[in-house]
Formats: C-alpha cells, structure tokens, sequence
C-alpha cells in the first residue's frame, strides 16, 4: 500500500474512533477534568519543592516548568495514541483478535498502534503548548527557525523513544501473555520525567539515562529550550530514537513467528 | 479441469505449552520454573481442495480443525511440510494473498462495538482500497443477500447475536474474497438465524464460485453445505472424503416405523426375523439394512394390515459423534 493509501486509512481510523468516544459524553468530560486537575496538581507540587530552594539541580522553577510542559504534551500524546492502542495489544493477543489485525492487508504495527484515539489527550497537549508559551515569555527565550526545529526534533524523537518502550514491553505479551503491570511500571517511570535529570542522584541519573531513557524523553528537549544542551546530546537523542524504533519494529515482527492466536 | 486452490503437503504443528501440578503446591512451583512439553498437534496431514469446493472439517474438541484454519490461512506458522493457498505461502500474508481470503470466526468480532456497522465496513473498505462508490455498490449487494438493511445503522452492541453475524460476515467478505475459512459460523445462533446464513452461503459459492473451509460442531451446517468433509483426528486425517460415502459407511441401516391395524401383526411381525428396535401395543419399529429396503417394505405391505409406516435415518447428530471418536475409515 502506498503512503497515500496507508493516510487514508488514518483519516478513517480517527473518523471511527472519535465517533466510538463521542458516544459516551460523560467519559470525555470527566477526562478533560482529570487532566486539568492532574496538571495543576503537577505545578503544585513542584512549587512546593521550589518554596525554601531557589534552584535544585541548576534548574530554577520557572526552567523546571519547562519540563512540566514537555511532560504534558508528552504525556497528552501518550494518553491520546499509546494509552488506548498499546494497552489493546494485550487484549489482543489474549483474546486472539490479534488475527483479525494480521489478515488485513495493511501494516500489522501501523494498525495496532494507530487505529483507536482517545480525544481528551488532545486538551492535555494544548495545556502543555500554552504552558510551554508561557514558559518561553517568563524565561525570556528568542524564538527562531532553528530554535523551533530543534525543539520539534528532540520531542518528536522523545515521543519515538517512548512509543518504541511501551511497543516493546507490548509485543512481549506473544510471549507472556499478560504484561500490564510492566506497562504500569513504565508509566511510573515517565512520572520521573516531570523533574530535572540533575535533580538525582548520580547513580540515578546512570539509570535514567543508561536503562529507561528517561533523560532523553523530557530533560534535552527542555534543554533545548533553555539554550543549554550541546550539540551531541542532541544527536545522541536522535540515534536513540532510530536506534529504538527500528528495535521496536524489528522485534515486532520476530515475536509475530511466535504468536500461536487464541483457541477457539 | 478444476484446479487445486488449496495444496497441502505433510503438514505438522508442534506446540510447546506449559504444564501446571494442582494446588498451591504446584502454583508456585509453576510460577518460578515453568515445565513445557512439546505438543505435536498437526500430525503429517496432506490434501488438497479445489476452486469452488466447500469443505467441511469435523473433529472432537482439540483435534485440530482450527489449527489447520489458522496454519492455511498464515496466522500460525507450520513446523513442517508445505501449503500453497492460492498459489501463495499463507505465512508469509503478502497483500495479494490477504486481498484473496477471509476468516470468519464465530466467537470472535472485528465490528467495532460502538459504531453501526455500516462504519466498520467502510473502515475494511479503504484497508482493502476500494473507493467508496464501489464499497456502497457492494455493501448494498451483499446487504440484500443476507436480507440486513436498518441492522446497518444500530450500533452493534444493540444488535442480536444473528445480526451481528450477518454484520461480521459483510465486514469479512467487502473485499469479495476467494478463499472463505469459516470456524463456527453459526455458534450461539438461533434456528432460523443458522438457517440464514447457510442459505447466504451457498448463494455466495454458487454466485462466486469462492472456495469455502468450515468447521462447525452443528451438523446441519455440514450435511447442509458440504458435499466433502475431512475428518480430523488427534491432528491426523481419518478420512477424507465425500460426506453421503461416509454416512452409508458408518449407518447402513435403516429404520422403519410400522404402524399395525391390529396387534397380532405386530407380534407376526416380531417372528419373521426383522431386527426390532423396540415395539409397543400396535407399533413396532424394525431395522433393515439399506440394500435390502424395497424388498423388505414389498413384503411388509403385502402380507401385514398396515396403517402408515415411516422410513427414518438415524439421527445425523449420533453417526457423526463416530467420526468424532474413531481413528480411521477404509471407503
């Protein structure tokens, strides 16, 4: 299928699914609440640990905001895609509808990872944007074409980082069957994404960059932001998103020679 | 000469699963180191179905009729032999091949649970890349065979089980595939609603010629449909076939209901060497073989006062639980 087509078939998938969600008004609303309490809940708590420190770990409060709004954006997407298509894959594979995914004539991990959407995340991103404006007028940063490409590359690369993570742990559900819990822990994680990098401990800081890449995800696009990260941090991320994504992708498509569908 | 669609050659699955001990005990024995044993579930099976052909497969629970659904139609992958499936390796699910097939599952759906269906079937449409001119043209006519229209509109999780079915199988079959592998199509249906979607299916192979594998655990799906079945059993092929050579094989009797004007004919009846099934005040029901009915009825209406009679096959339902249970069959 051609790219063409393979748009077509998104425009249909986001017909479909909006359709699916708007027919329960109540779970929108409430979604839409949640995520404006959760994200003032977000800079409550972080003023509280800026209330007696005027910076931890190099990092003032009004820079430190700058990682909320990455967070937010970052976690608006997660819960406008990767919540409702990843978490599906798991149900899936146990349920053996997975089969009907395969037979189509369309990329399987396209399908799996694109085809529901959850539109309550959208109002999460635009938090995050006016957050992330707002965070650029009290931080008073220039905005310039190469400012706004950088930006845009090192979130769209931290956004593949995650997706790559959470479509692993996913995929390994061919194997394990059930793996919510490890979905939960990677989520956990992301939580760690709301603070500076350097607010940790060294050895934690290893962890989070090393392990889970955490620090890639929110800290070198905040970063970036800010006019503080060098060149090869930059490139560092985007080696690790294709690095990641092809893993991903590769793994997908091993882990499918092992999928045995549900007995009926 | 009809060509061969589906060619299959020393097929064989092997499965590893786990083993669990009962009890607690054996919960957590389970949970820290886990026993698998390799289970061969295809057994070195070959056949092959041609164009236009419906095929049933019949087996016990666990023999291995769904697996060998799943292996022809690449879901699963085979631990050995060969299958061609259009001219194709299933395995491999190259789109030409997927366009060519379909899969419908009687326990399972691919509707999306809060919309109509009429916007599952436009969704399969653009996967299959037909414009949506054509999708109108065909979701009216396959709408029209399976006698569905306002059903289109109603979100799914409204619709009956039977509708429901009829929407599943317009999603399966938009693309207007070959090759159809049914896995009990008709479980939980009603009746009427069986009735149905038999009678759509045998108007959708005689319209287009596609080819069709089915199992199914109701036999009327099979005596109706089938004209050959492929017995499985433990993952081996014990017969393979057509469907009527089995049924006289495995039921050469006949039994006849006689209904006696009077009593004492029932007893003459009783002495001249029928095999009697059982018998009451003025009605006894014999056993003939079926090459030997003409004769015996000739004798039963010439020399007995009759006052009805009825020929009946066993039930369809108690020759087939043989084929479940039995390892082969020499036709």
């Amino acid at each position: 299928m051609s790219p063409k087509k393979y748009f077509k078939v998104y425009k249909k998938f986001l017909h479909t699914s909006l359709a699916s969600e708007l027919e329960y008004q109540t779970n929108i609303l409430i979604d839409l609440i949640t995520a404006i309490l959760s994200l003032i809940g977000s800079i409550f708590l972080l003023s509280i640990f800026y209330q007696n420190n005027a910076s931890i770990g190099g990092w003032k409060f009004e820079q430190a905001l700058i990682i909320q709004g990455i967070y937010t954006i970052l976690n608006g997407i997660t819960n406008t895609w990767f919540n409702p298509n990843l978490t599906e894959i798991v149900k899936h594979i146990r349920e053996g509808t997975l089969d009907f995914v395969l037979l189509k004539p369309i990329d399987s991990q396209f399908f799996i990872s694109l085809k529901k959407i959850n539109p309550s995340g959208f109002l999460e991103i635009m938090l995050g944007l006016c957050l992330l404006s707002f965070c650029i007028r009290i931080n008073q940063i220039n905005i310039n074409l190469s400012f706004l490409t950088l930006c845009l590359i090192t979130i769209i690369c931290s956004i593949c980082i995650l997706y790559s993570l959470w479509f692993f742990i996913s995929t390994t559900t061919i194997w394990f069957v059930k793996t919510w819990n490890a979905t939960e822990v990677l989520r956990s994680f992301l939580y760690i994404g709301r603070f500076p990098l350097n607010s940790f401990s060294f050895s934690l800081r290893i962890f989070f960059s090393v392990f889970i890449p955490i620090a890639f995800i929110t800290t070198i696009p905040s970063e970036v932001f800010l006019g503080l990260t060098e060149l090869w941090k930059i490139s560092l991320e985007v080696i690790v998103a294709i690095v990641f994504l092809f893993a991903s992708r590769k793994f997908w498509l091993y882990a499918l020679k092992f999928y045995s569908s549900a007995s009926s | 000469m009809v060509k061969n669609i589906i060619d299959v050659k020393n097929l064989s699955k092997t499965f590893d699963i786990s083993l669990k001990e009962p009890g607690l005990k054996g919960t957590i024995k389970h949970f820290f180191k886990r026993q698998t044993k390799s289970l061969k579930v295809i057994k070195d099976i070959s056949f092959e179905i041609k164009e236009g052909e419906i095929v049933g497969f019949l087996g016990a629970n666990g023999a291995g009729k769904t697996t060998i659904l799943k292996i022809l139609c690449g879901l699963i992958y085979p631990s050995d032999g060969s299958i061609l499936v259009s001219g194709s390796l299933p395995f491999r699910r190259k789109e030409n091949f997927l366009k060519n097939i379909t899969l419908i599952m009687g326990q399972k759906q691919q509707l999306i649970w809060d919309l109509p269906p009429i916007e599952s079937f436009y969704l399969n449409a653009s996967i299959y890349d037909i414009d949506r001119i054509e999708a109108k043209r065909r979701i009216n006519k396959l709408s029209d065979m399976l006698e569905i229209d306002e059903e289109l509109f109603i979100p799914v999780r409204k619709l009956s089980l039977g509708q429901r079915m009829k929407s599943e199988l317009l999603a399966a079959l938009i693309h207007e595939p070959n090759i159809l592998f049914l896995d009990e199509p008709t479980l939980g249906l009603d009746i009427n609603a069986q009735r149905n979607l038999r009678k759509f299916l045998q108007k959708y192979n005689k319209e287009t010629n596609a080819t069709i594998c089915l199992t199914s655990h109701y036999m009327k799906d099979i005596t109706s449909l089938c004209k050959r079945v492929i017995c499985v059993h433990n993952g081996s092929i014990s017969y393979d076939g057509k469907l009527n050579l089995l049924l006289k094989k495995l039921s050469p009797v006949k039994e006849i209901l006689i209904v006696c004007r009077s009593e004492k004919d029932v007893i003459r009846l009783e002495k001249t060497g029928f095999i009697v099934k059982n018998k009451s005040k003025n009605e006894i029901t014999i056993k003939v073989k079926n090459n030997s009915i003409t004769s015996s009825l000739k004798t039963i209406l010439n020399n007995f006062d009759i006052e009805d009679l009825y020929i009946n096959e066993p039930p369809i339902d108690e020759i087939i639980g043989k084929i479940l249970i039995k390892k082969d069959y020499d036709i």
